[in-house]
């Protein structure tokens, strides 16, 4: 479903993606896991073609998202949701019109169909109560379900997730992982998660990636991964295990 | 040097981008309609109290250099001519350009840095037309709009001085004022306003479109896009006076 293979990205003389591969099959949730600026958002912004890369191959749902022009490209985002860090939500709409505007500004929907929609989506993430909030009334956690609902209005086969959990409280870091697991059970969606928290990562994925000076380190199983002998990711481990 | 002719140059490309996108569908009318509304309810009493002063001050500074000559009486053409060809639309031009295009940079360049407009870029949503678009033609209605606006309240201002000063009535003041006023005066000076709001929305977009270094970057995006369509404005005028001349004589 996702196939990254020798992806590179460099900004000026600064190489933050040096060949990157990747593979996500249908249905399966993986979690990238690195340090703070180690180019998992560099490489997600990849995916969608906010950004191309110098040299590589990215496949989503079987296109070559780097070959495609921008007819194409905005086809493929349709089946494409994206969660961003700070939800990103359009903070001059109320969470109705967030929705809204995402559905019908690609098909003609009835009223009544649209306010079922919404609610639908809004219900699933439990944050119906806040249709008619704008962002800035809602906290931080509200802000990523309705985040997560938005991506979800066009029903997307993959949802790309970046840093969902980051700046949360740990409480409300589980709610959003639970969801995210309830999603991937009801919808089925193939899931790519960026985040820098194993524990999340672990409870969320089937596979784990991890990011280290621009290139994948360990990939497989929690298990698997945590076998490897690379330096980064045993002393990623042991920070954990500190924590912890 | 170099960082300036490449600014140049994406500015030419965002220009081009905005022809090519006039033919690209969702047209956003409604919005263009509602960006109209919010520029022109934006601008409406400054822009209305300097058309009202600057016709005041016009009345009362040249009545007396005019009553030297024994001009008195072709003081409202004079107001009228220098309103509708060139202090009304120029004046217009700076207020809207230093109320709106700095709002217009520091809205766009604030849902940049906030990633508002990725968020739609990655859902297809052509932030380009919803965003851009919508805010270039709005200006380029609104402008013309409130140049009129400005150059009616202008010429007011220019009456209640000279009903004080001579208790002219209403119809003589105008009948005297629209006697020099044709349309090879009114509609190069309509026109120009237009190039004007293309001026001020376009700047204002591209600064704040292209917003980079978070909350800082959109400080520098309000403040160059009120300095860079102040300064083209004026250059503009000049340029589109010159023009004039040449077409109309």
């Amino acid at each position: 479903m996702i196939d990254i293979d020798q992806v590179y990205k460099a900004f000026g003389a600064q190489t933050v993606l040096n060949g990157v591969s990747l593979q996500v099959e249908a249905g399966e949730t993986v979690a990238i896991l690195g340090r703070s600026g180690s180019g998992k958002s560099v490489l997600l912004k990849c995916l969608v073609g906010l950004l191309r890369p110098d040299r590589g191959s990215i496949r989503l749902d079987g296109q070559e998202v780097t070959a495609l022009s921008a007819a194409q490209l905005d086809q493929l985002r349709r089946r494409i949701g994206y969660v961003f860090q700070n939800a990103a939500l359009y903070d001059s709409m109320t969470v109705e019109e967030n929705l809204a505007f995402h559905l019908t500004r690609h098909q003609r929907v009835a009223p009544d169909r649209l306010r079922q929609i919404i609610y639908e989506k809004l219900q699933t993430v439990g944050v119906e109560a806040a249709l008619h909030k704008y962002p800035s009334e809602l906290s931080g956690g509200m802000q990523k379900r309705v985040g997560i609902a938005r991506a979800l209005v066009l029903e997307p086969k993959i949802i790309l997730y970046d840093e969902p959990t980051s700046g949360l409280d740990p409480i409300t870091s589980r709610e959003i992982e639970d969801l995210m697991m309830e999603l991937k059970k009801r919808m089925g969606v193939t899931s790519l998660v960026i985040t820098h928290s194993l524990q999340s990562a672990r409870r969320i994925s089937d596979r784990i990636a991890v990011l280290y000076q621009g290139r994948i380190v360990a990939f497989g199983r929690f298990d698997e991964v945590a076998q490897t002998e690379h330096p980064f990711v045993q002393e990623y481990l042991a920070a954990v295990n500190l924590e912890g | 040097m170099h960082d300036v002719f490449e600014q140049v140059g994406r500015y030419m490309l965002f220009v081009r981008q905005f022809f090519r996108s006039l033919l690209r569908r969702p047209l956003d009318g409604l919005e263009t309609l509602r960006q109209t509304h919010e520029i022109g309810s934006k601008s409406l009493l400054l822009v209305g109290v300097a058309g009202l002063s600057i016709g005041m001050v016009l009345a009362m500074q040249t009545s007396s250099t005019l009553a030297r000559f024994g001009g008195r009486g072709l003081l409202p053409s004079m107001i009228a001519v220098a309103v509708l060809r060139e202090i009304g639309p120029i004046i217009t031009a700076l207020v809207v350009s230093g109320r709106v295009g700095a709002g217009i940079a520091a809205q766009l360049g604030s849902m940049r840095v906030t990633e508002q407009i990725d968020a739609m870029e990655v859902a297809a949503l052509y932030p380009f037309g919803y965003l851009v678009r919508t805010r270039i033609l709005a200006c380029l209605i609104a402008v013309p709009i409130l140049t009129i606006y400005a150059d009616f309240l202008a010429l007011m201002g220019g009456y209640v001085i000279m009903f004080f000063q001579q208790n002219i009535s209403l119809k003589l003041y105008f009948d005297s004022a629209i006697r020099f006023i044709d349309l090879q005066t009114v509609l190069p000076a309509v026109a120009k306003t237009a190039v004007f709001g293309f001026i001020i929305g376009s700047i204002a977009t591209f600064t704040g479109y292209y917003t980079r270094h978070g909350t800082h970057g959109v400080g520098q995006s309000a403040m160059i896009a009120v300095v860079l369509s102040s300064l083209f404005v004026i250059v503009a005028d000049v340029l589109l006076v010159k023009l004039t001349l040449i077409l109309f004589g």
